[in-house]
């Protein structure tokens, strides 16, 4: 039973990463129907960037308070993101946007690549160790235990998860955002201005991958250039799962996620005698996908049929 | 040739001709650079291979239009067919292997290849088959997914029984015979010496010609037209009668095919397989070729394939030196470069030239229709 608690607790702090960053897929593709490819990659600049300030703070003010140091390094990470997600769309996107299909998915890879290879040049290829800002002592909870570290990330996710619902059903800029991924064309008759929302819809992407990307680095204590590609296509399947386009879904996705993957790979070995361990973690998410997409390809939330190639 | 330049065509002669000094250079070729370095002809021999990689991807990404970011799966699993079935990895772990085939499990290459290929086909068929159905970014990702699997199940399946050997890969695999000629030694021809890796670079040579002509058919067949028909607009094309999910499923295999053949090559090649050598990246730079060269025209495709795959060995020659010269240590990689640089590239060439650096003469297609004719909006509306 302990176990069981262990993994249900670690499971919703991955699921909340992973929502975090499935939002910014499923934003992205509600209002153009595109799946963005560099959004895994935004995440690595965030949490790289983060680093730096904090070591670079850490250098200047050497007894710095942990949280401060932490806030500094978000603080410095949403700004760089938005500003590299806003380049990506602007430079690479936009100008494809009546292109056939294929067109932006092959962009999108390249500019994936091109973060990485830009990362890896500034941050070098090597793991590098995140502080641990935060305290680390357990928390005992029901038997299990959980750090700081993680509580804070379940907390913040969930904070920002509200922001944003209220931000896109109460607010004007929400109502555009609606109105734009239901009719680009019609919501530019109707005052709109379908360029702004989309930036806007970046932005806010790009800001959750880095809070995502922060979150991820303090919680396994490691940073590197190719951090971004497995959560980037686990939050890909999440949003998937809850439908894609759909908000609430990609929230949904996103603990669901995170459960079964912790659930799968603590118990794995048991169920199959060790002959699979829990270095298989990372296939769940590929089998829930594939399973999504035979049984129920608009996902659990989604009412949009997906069936135009 | 009249493929690759149509000019050609009109003069039959002048066609033969040139098709004739191509295949001299092509044999003359490594006795040229060879002193140069074997690296050299090395790298010739991997470009063939390539070509076999990316014209198996242009069939998929080229024709049907569907992306596929984990084309080197499949060509890992006709790698490791090979490398399992022509080394003693499996007869030295598997006790009633070793008893059926006590001199260890060495299979011929007839039988390995087709087996390769088979299942690299089935691999895709199986993948294929949820998702093709689907609208193409859903298999973009799938493929993707997929790619990383391959590697999670290469990577670990040593334990508890040892299929893969994990990381360290699978070494000792036979080299490429045919009868009693062996293509892992060497041997002399007309009293000219002619050294293992030249012998691999005429079996890809011819391999990678015989896979130019075979797609250039397919191109031109029902099956190619009905695959560019999809690629345009599948409701038009499933209008038009084909079976669209099928036509599409029989281009991801045929794409597979291409890539487990090329796997089994390598395989042979080398000597050695590891989940290393099956990385996305992999998977990126078989992509690259094929969107460099010009999506879905075959001398384009061979052109990227070429450009791309000596253009490592030449920036390695350059850059590095270069470096130290100027700064006197090196700065940035030639590995991670060639990455940056493609990255570049991919989004340079969508952007200011989509068909590529040798793109497909537009032949049998309608006439562009003049900006403010009546239809022009009609027809942006489709492509998107």
């Amino acid at each position: 039973m302990d176990t069981f608690i262990q993994q249900v607790l670690n499971g919703l702090v991955l699921g909340s990463v992973y929502a975090l960053i499935a939002l910014g897929y499923t934003m992205v593709y509600g209002i153009l129907n595109l799946i963005n490819f560099a959004h895994g990659d935004v995440l690595m600049i965030g949490a790289l960037t983060a680093l730096s300030t904090v070591e670079v703070l850490q250098r200047l003010f050497p007894g710095a308070p942990g949280p401060l140091l932490m806030v500094a390094g978000m603080a410095t990470a949403i700004p760089v993101c938005i500003v590299v997600s806003l380049l990506i769309e602007r430079i690479a996107y936009r100008p494809l946007r009546n292109a056939p299909r294929l067109a932006p998915l092959i962009t999108a890879i390249g500019v994936s690549i091109i973060l990485q290879t830009v990362a890896m040049i500034v941050w070098g290829r090597n793991y590098r160790t995140f502080p641990g800002l935060l305290p680390s002592d357990p928390v005992p909870v029901f038997g299990a235990t959980i750090t700081i570290t993680k509580i804070v990330v379940i907390a913040l996710s969930a904070a920002i998860m509200v922001g944003l619902m209220i931000l896109v059903n109460r607010s004007r800029l929400g109502r555009a955002m609606r109105a734009t991924a239901e009719n680009p064309r019609v919501a530019g008759l109707m005052g709109v201005n379908p360029n702004f929302v989309i930036a806007v819809t970046f932005a806010i992407g790009a800001a959750l991958a880095a809070v995502a990307g922060v979150m991820i680095a303090a919680t396994y204590s490691v940073a590197h250039f190719y951090m971004g590609f497995i959560p980037g296509l686990k939050a890909f399947t999440a949003a998937v799962l809850g439908g894609i386009g759909n908000i609430p879904g990609a929230m949904v996705g996103g603990l669901l996620l995170g459960l079964i993957e912790s659930l799968g790979a603590g118990y794995i070995g048991q169920l199959t005698d060790g002959v699979f361990g829990s270095n298989y973690q990372d296939v769940f998410a590929f089998i829930v996908l594939c399973g999504v997409l035979i049984l129920r390809p608009s996902g659990l939330l989604g009412e949009r049929v997906a069936d135009r190639a | 040739m009249t493929l690759f330049f149509p000019s050609l065509r009109e003069r039959p002669g002048a066609a033969r001709l040139a098709t004739i000094a191509t295949l001299l250079v092509l044999i003359a070729l490594p006795y040229i650079i060879g002193p140069f370095g074997a690296a050299w002809v090395r790298a010739l021999a991997f470009a063939c291979l390539y070509i076999l990689l990316a014209l198996g991807l242009n069939i998929v990404v080229g024709f049907a239009g569907l992306l596929d970011l984990g084309y080197i799966a499949f060509y890992a699993v006709g790698a490791y067919t090979f490398a399992l079935l022509a080394s003693p990895h499996l007869s030295s772990n598997f006790e009633w292997i070793a008893r059926a085939f006590p001199a260890g499990l060495h299979m011929p290459i007839w039988p390995v290849i087709p087996i390769g290929a088979g299942l690299a086909a089935l691999f895709g068929i199986v993948l294929g088959t949820p998702v093709l159905k689907l609208r193409g970014d859903y298999l973009a990702i799938v493929t993707l997914g997929f790619g990383e699997i391959i590697r999670i199940f290469l990577n670990n399946l040593n334990a508890p029984l040892n299929f893969t050997n994990g990381p360290q890969g699978v070494t000792l695999i036979d080299p490429v015979t045919v009868g009693a000629f062996s293509f892992g030694k060497m041997h002399h021809v007309l009293g000219i010496a002619v050294p293992s890796v030249y012998l691999y670079y005429y079996l890809l040579v011819a391999l990678a010609i015989v896979a130019i002509i075979i797609v250039a058919r397919l191109q031109d067949s029902r099956i190619g037209r009905a695959w560019m028909a999809i690629r345009e607009d599948d409701v038009a094309a499933k209008a038009m009668g084909i079976n669209v999910r099928n036509i599409k499923l029989l281009a991801f295999a045929l794409g597979a095919t291409f890539g487990g053949v090329a796997g089994a090559m390598f395989s042979a090649f080398q000597g050695f397989v590891s989940p290393e050598s099956f990385s996305l990246m992999e998977s990126i730079i078989v992509l690259s070729m094929v969107v460099l060269g010009g999506i879905g025209h075959i001398p384009g495709v061979v052109f990227g394939a070429v450009l791309l795959s000596l253009f490592p060995e030449f920036l390695r020659h350059t850059v590095t030196p270069a470096q130290e010269y100027l700064f006197g240590h090196v700065i940035v990689d030639a590995e991670v470069l060639r990455m940056l640089l493609y990255g570049v590239a991919m989004v340079a060439i969508m952007l200011y030239r989509p068909k590529g650096l040798w793109p497909a003469p537009e032949h049998g297609l309608a006439k562009p229709v003049a900006a403010g004719a009546p239809g022009a909006g009609a027809l942006k509306t489709t492509g998107s």
